[in-house]
């Protein structure tokens, strides 16, 4: 059974790639199950997509544990621990990242030794949440299990995307050959993994729940929204920056629209906006009175950041 | 026939709309709001002739539609969690009425804390109230369980609505290959709804609601409702054999996997019972004799099959993707309600709490309660129930009650 892992952020369209990968795979004869997991529906979120394909029928449901292929639509997710991008990973499982980042330089970052590759799919796209990245990946996945000929590849972009017009699809059928032709000297490269053996299988470690006095057991936060632990700076895509030559310092407009209060307000009335806490909604951008607050790809203002 | 990639959500759908049915009171809720799209798109593009009603509450959604069942026309619904729970009242009240029509459930557990992943909590929250219930475990199930549901709810012998039950995210979001029956062989399948006297029309008075006091006629009346629920038992393997005839497809009422020779079995319910499939398979491959029992029908109660199933196994691991409060799992107490004091009934029944609020039950644990429940058998020593919770886990918890400690003592200081 072939077992595949997409991980991306919410308006990426993993979704949508597991499910082009899913109906290609089906049209080759395989039973597949693919499926889409996240939270509470949010844009720039982490999520991931899974896909099974195997030539008899599948039992095996849920989460992917161990993985044949890993497909990252977002290097910047990689070092999150909450995205999971290398949970159950081994030496056979394949992980491919769109980043212009070489794959020596993730291979030796991430302290791995199975096969790594990268390829920039979508450099020529500012903004990560706009469509094609999903069918691109779609593309590269196709071509790495190395049993989709190109042309079920697009007609099961057909099946999927034609709701949204003969353009969209021809657009989405570019990209993914694009990515499939790139990568095409690892055709094949993905192998399926053993099934576990109910011989020699890792104890799952249960312990018995223990009992807890209802002052810690009761599922209580106390503070406002969400904790400021929970960096939800991760799940931006664009970024709103304050130019502070234009911003006539009204001091509440756009701190007192951002739905999560994260734009403070300093002493001297100048807002400051709190990077880890912006979600990158934008309202702020739309709110300003002057037009202060631009709006750049989070990608840019990261590799900026780097830079400097 | 042909054969698609469908989610739970679109098979259940399709059924809906293979059945033609004329009414669709409708309210959304996260897993399920998928249904209601669909039927509602189809509907738009006249692909559906039938009428969506969008109501303020499930409360309301339940009432419409067992109103809309009373005059005798086929009525859908879906709905989830929270929102099965918010229609309460109305499930107790409409089955009274003894009109007929499905409803979907989408498995999601209940708040709080508040979650969308699926367990069984809600569906066993109805398990009383006389709409009978099927549980699926495969898309397909979703689709062919919609048909059949019909057939149940409306033959003339139980006349009661039906849920079918499928998971949330598990089955809800997951595309599988579905086999879509022709149209005209699923509407010959389900037949035309013959109301007989369920006939409530405008200007032609007819209390279904009617108060009686003293006991008398309020015990005869809901006993007949548990009596017509125990008629389904029979009526299901009827309809189920005649699927069978028409599409190939056998559902039976309680699913024996691998069963004949084993000396263990696991028993659940839903989705995660094919997790437990393939389990069986790998087990049986490193030597074991163990199979899967696995009602699709909870209500009514197959008794009599469980019985003929589990006699003279060693022992049956019944695994709960529920809890009630202060007793455990549901299914675990059902069986051995069914098993005490029967000849040759498993000496051991273990007992599992696992998957509350989606959480995954790996193949690693599967494997370790087929050991636990073999144990159990050789030390003739039934070992307590046990939640399915890893000590990763409860490191997991600690983290997060660490968080919560340091932001409590930071907000107590800001209050100083």
């Amino acid at each position: 059974m072939y077992r595949i892992r997409f991980h991306g952020r919410g308006g990426q369209g993993m979704k949508t790639a597991s499910r082009i990968l899913g109906s290609a795979l089906f049209q080759q004869g395989y039973e597949v199950q693919d499926a889409p997991r996240y939270g509470a529906e949010r844009r720039g979120a982490p999520i991931f997509a899974y896909v099974r394909a195997a030539k008899v029928l599948i039992n095996e449901r849920g989460i992917i544990r161990h993985p044949d292929l890993v497909i990252v639509a977002d290097d910047t997710l990689v070092p999150i621990p909450a995205a999971g991008v290398l949970a159950g990973m081994d030496q056979h499982s394949v992980l491919f990242i769109n980043s212009s980042t070489s794959a020596d330089e993730w291979r030796s970052r991430l302290n791995l030794t199975g096969p790594v590759l990268t390829l920039p799919l979508t450099a020529d796209i500012e903004d990560r949440a706009v469509p094609y990245v999903g069918a691109a990946c779609a593309g590269a996945a196709a071509c790495l299990l190395g049993v989709i000929p190109q042309q079920s590849l697009a007609k099961a972009i057909e099946d999927e995307l034609s709701e949204h017009g003969a353009e969209v699809v021809r657009k989405n059928q570019q990209k993914a050959a694009q990515a499939f032709e790139a990568i095409a000297k690892h055709t094949g490269i993905v192998s399926e993994a053993e099934d576990i053996s109910a011989h020699d299988y890792v104890d799952p470690g249960w312990l018995d729940l223990p009992f807890e006095q209802a002052s810690i057991s009761a599922p209580t936060i106390h503070a406002g929204l969400t904790s400021v632990e929970v960096k939800t700076g991760l799940w931006r895509t664009l970024r709103p920056v304050i130019d502070y030559e234009r911003c006539n310092k009204c001091w509440w407009v756009c701190s007192s629209f951002c739905p999560d209060g994260a734009i403070n307000v300093s002493n001297d009335g100048q807002p400051e906006i709190d990077y880890d806490h912006c979600k990158g909604c934008m309202v702020c951008v739309a709110q300003c009175p002057p037009h202060a607050i631009e709006t750049i790809p989070e990608q840019q203002a990261l590799q900026r950041e780097e830079q400097t | 026939m042909s054969r698609a990639l469908l989610t739970g959500n679109g098979a259940a759908a399709w059924g809906a709309r293979l059945a033609q049915v004329d009414y669709i009171p409708a309210f959304p809720i996260t897993p399920q709001t998928e249904i209601i799209e669909n039927l509602a798109k189809w509907i738009d593009t006249d692909e559906m002739d039938s009428r969506l009603v969008t109501l303020e509450s499930e409360h309301s959604m339940i009432t419409a539609a067992g109103a809309a069942a009373a005059t005798g026309v086929r009525v859908f619904s879906a709905t989830s969690s929270q929102g099965l729970l918010y229609g309460m009242e109305m499930l107790y009240t409409v089955a009274g009425w003894r009109a007929p029509f499905v409803l979907v459930n989408v498995s999601r557990g209940l708040a709080a804390p508040i979650t969308l992943e699926s367990d069984h909590n809600d569906i066993l929250a109805a398990r009383d109230c006389g709409f009978l219930q099927i549980h699926c475990t495969t898309c397909q199930e979703v689709l062919d369980s919609t048909l059949i549901a019909y057939r149940l709810a409306e033959h003339h012998s139980v006349r009661l609505p039906v849920i079918v039950n499928l998971d949330g995210f598990y089955l809800s979001f997951t595309r599988e290959p579905v086999e879509l029956p022709d149209a005209e062989a699923a509407a010959k399948f389900v037949g035309n709804y013959d109301a007989e006297n369920v006939q409530f029309r405008a200007s032609a008075p007819t209390s279904q609601a009617v108060a009686v006091l003293g006991g008398t006629p309020y015990s005869y009346f809901r006993y007949e409702i548990h009596l017509a629920a125990q008629q389904g038992l029979k009526v299901y393997d009827e309809v189920a054999t005649e699927f069978a005839q028409q599409f190939g497809r056998k559902h039976e009422a309680v699913e024996a996997y691998r069963c004949d020779d084993a000396d263990y079995v696991f028993v659940m319910l839903g989705s995660f019972a094919s997790k437990a499939k393939a389990a069986v398979d790998q087990l049986r491959d490193a030597g074991w004799s163990i199979g899967l029992v696995r009602p699709r029908l909870l209500r009514p109660f197959p008794a009599e099959r469980f019985y003929q199933l589990l006699k003279s196994k060693k022992g049956a691991a019944v695994i709960d993707q529920n809890i009630s409060m202060g007793k455990g799992g549901v299914l675990h107490s059902e069986l051995a309600s069914v098993l005490y004091g029967k000849p040759d009934a498993p000496p051991v029944l273990t007992s599992f709490i696992g998957g509350l609020g989606g959480r995954d039950i790996s193949q690693e644990e599967l494997f370790e309660m087929a050991k636990v429940t073999r144990d159990a058998y050789e030390k003739s020593e039934t070992p307590a129930p046990r939640l399915l919770f890893t000590q990763d886990e409860m490191r997991e918890v600690h983290k997060l009650q660490a968080v919560a400690h340091v932001e409590r003592q930071e907000l107590e200081k800001d209050h100083e």
